[in-house]
């Protein structure tokens, strides 16, 4: 299972109920590994779009019962500047990016270190459905049922010691696949971070799926993170690389524009953006004469969250 | 003459209507047209797109006349300036009923806390009193005095295109493109302003010489 390392890894008798083995088959039949289509299919094969049914439980407790956007609205609009810096270059930009084999490393201040399969990395977690709201910093948001786990689970099994203070995220870089990134509209690759303890909120996801169905390409396939409190571009897509850090990563939107974006990016209708008000935001979904509506502290997870940040000056610290 | 005024005018008139068309028809959804998941972003931004493109077209008209020598884009000038204010004024209301809620105190915040949106404000009230002196009747009332409140068209596309500038969020290459082509008519403008001095400067010392 493992692939260019020596660290010990986790092993395949981590994998216990038989279910969680069955999800597994059935992630390999719903596009994970994709090698075999692959030989078939050549590249259209692998780049078919995601259409696989994923075996999930619904987390009732986690979920809002907020109305989810269309799936039709969340796989065609959205910001993933990889793919060009327009709301629908994705869908389109996207539909050929190869999502398997993938690998993601994981490395850092952990007594497990490596390069895995991702499925392999997947095999033991059961998938969940959770309805999470999305505040993009642009002040429109959805409501979207994503299909994942929490990030702990992943990451105590590489067991942090107690320097990793930091986890970072990094995006795959691969301008021939991503034409986006043939622009320096960013520094590339996109990189992301969270202080460990929001890394290991229970409300923070690595996300595979979306409704119901192995995750489109466009939204950040074959894995990526959502941090329903924060603004949506902290949720990185597309993770090859997740590092326990000692200290605070840099970070891809606030190196960019510093006074615009910070570090924290939680969501907080109280603290503007220099240019646009946070005080409202625009739910998609609702036609063109729906009003906005108040942006909540957290996005309404602060009975969660807030916890986190006792003490702390979120002006400060945006 | 005839051609211009009852075939050219008409079917150049109608262009201009085809983007506001296609927005009405992805708002309405006319025969499955859309405007994506965010129909109020895309009715705003295209509105304010076509209003900044029509503004530049205008611009266009005294050097096309200068270099083609026809006076034909000069009949067409009034027009895209009309409807450079119509989309201009289409773009602020969708702005303040679709994407504000109606909310007039949200709207008065975001005037005066946001610079982008104070100067594109600032910009279409400037070209509320050029679209009111645009009819002949006005021109020929307001004889040199026209002319001289016509060049606040100047201003009005600097702070047009500095208001698209300014809301981007990253991608830059949109707005540089209009900023480039504004700075290539407004030269061009100054150039020839330039050298027309520098003639009749001349031609004043060539006077003055054979006076002597």
């Amino acid at each position: 299972m493992r692939k260019r390392t020596s660290t010990p890894g986790i092993r395949p008798s981590d994998i216990t109920p038989e279910r969680v083995f069955h999800s597994r088959r059935a992630l390999l039949g719903a596009g994970f590994g994709l090698a075999a289509a692959g030989v078939v299919g050549g590249r259209a094969a692998s780049a078919a779009p995601a259409t696989g049914v994923l075996p999930f439980t619904l987390d009732r407790a986690d979920s809002v019962a907020d109305r989810p956007n269309s799936f039709e609205d969340i796989s065609t609009y959205n910001n993933y500047y990889e793919f060009g810096t327009g709301k629908s270059d994705p869908a389109r930009e996207a539909q050929h990016f190869r999502t398997s084999p993938w690998s993601v490393t994981i490395g850092g201040e952990a007594e497990v270190r490596g390069t895995f399969h991702l499925e392999d990395l997947l095999r033991p977690l059961p998938l969940q459905e959770r309805i999470y709201r999305f505040r993009c910093v642009e002040a429109w948001s959805m409501v979207v049922p994503w299909v994942g786990f929490p990030l702990r689970d992943l990451l105590q099994r590489f067991k942090p010691n107690s320097n990793a203070k930091f986890v970072a995220f990094k995006t795959l870089y691969d301008p021939a696949q991503m034409p986006g990134q043939r622009v320096p509209v960013l520094p590339w690759p996109y990189v992301e971070g969270l202080r460990i303890d929001e890394a290991m909120h229970p409300l923070t996801m690595l996300v595979v799926g979306l409704y119901g169905k192995v995750l489109p390409n466009q939204n950040g396939a074959p894995l990526r993170l959502i941090v329903p409190w924060k603004y949506g571009f902290k949720s990185i897509k597309a993770i090859v690389e997740i590092q326990f850090t000692r200290t605070q990563p840099a970070t891809t939107w606030s190196g960019a524009a510093p006074n615009e974006y910070g570090f924290y990016a939680n969501v907080n209708p109280a603290v503007d953006h220099p240019r646009w008000s946070q005080a409202t935001e625009r739910r998609l979904g609702g036609g063109l004469f729906a009003p906005r509506i108040p942006t909540l502290p957290f996005n309404g997870y602060g009975a969660e969250v807030a916890s986190l940040y006792r003490g702390m000056d979120l002006r400060r610290y945006f | 003459m005839r051609f211009t005024r009852w075939f050219l005018k008409p079917a150049v008139f109608l262009a201009c209507l085809w983007p506001a068309l296609r927005l009405a028809a992805g708002a309405a959804g006319w025969h499955g047209a859309t405007l994506g998941a965010d129909p109020v972003a895309a009715l705003l931004h295209g509105a304010g797109r076509w209003g900044l493109n029509f503004l530049m077209i205008t611009l266009c008209m005294t050097p096309l006349r200068v270099l083609s020598g026809s006076s034909l884009p000069l009949r067409f000038r009034r027009m895209f300036g009309l409807f450079s204010f119509f989309y201009l004024v289409m773009h602020l209301l969708i702005y303040v009923v679709l994407d504000q809620s109606r909310d007039l105190h949200a709207v008065l915040e975001d005037v005066l806390k946001r610079p982008y949106i104070t100067i594109g404000m600032l910009a279409l009230a400037m070209m509320v009193p050029l679209a009111a002196t645009s009819t002949q009747g006005a021109m020929r009332r307001l004889g040199r005095r026209w002319t001289t409140l016509h060049r606040l068209i100047y201003p009005i596309a600097v702070l047009g295109v500095w208001h698209f500038w300014w809301q981007v969020k990253r991608d830059l290459r949109q707005p540089i493109l209009y900023a480039a082509g504004l700075a290539l008519l407004l030269g061009y403008r100054y150039w020839r302003e330039r050298r027309s001095q520098a003639r009749r400067l001349s031609v004043s010392r060539l006077a003055a010489t054979d006076g002597a």
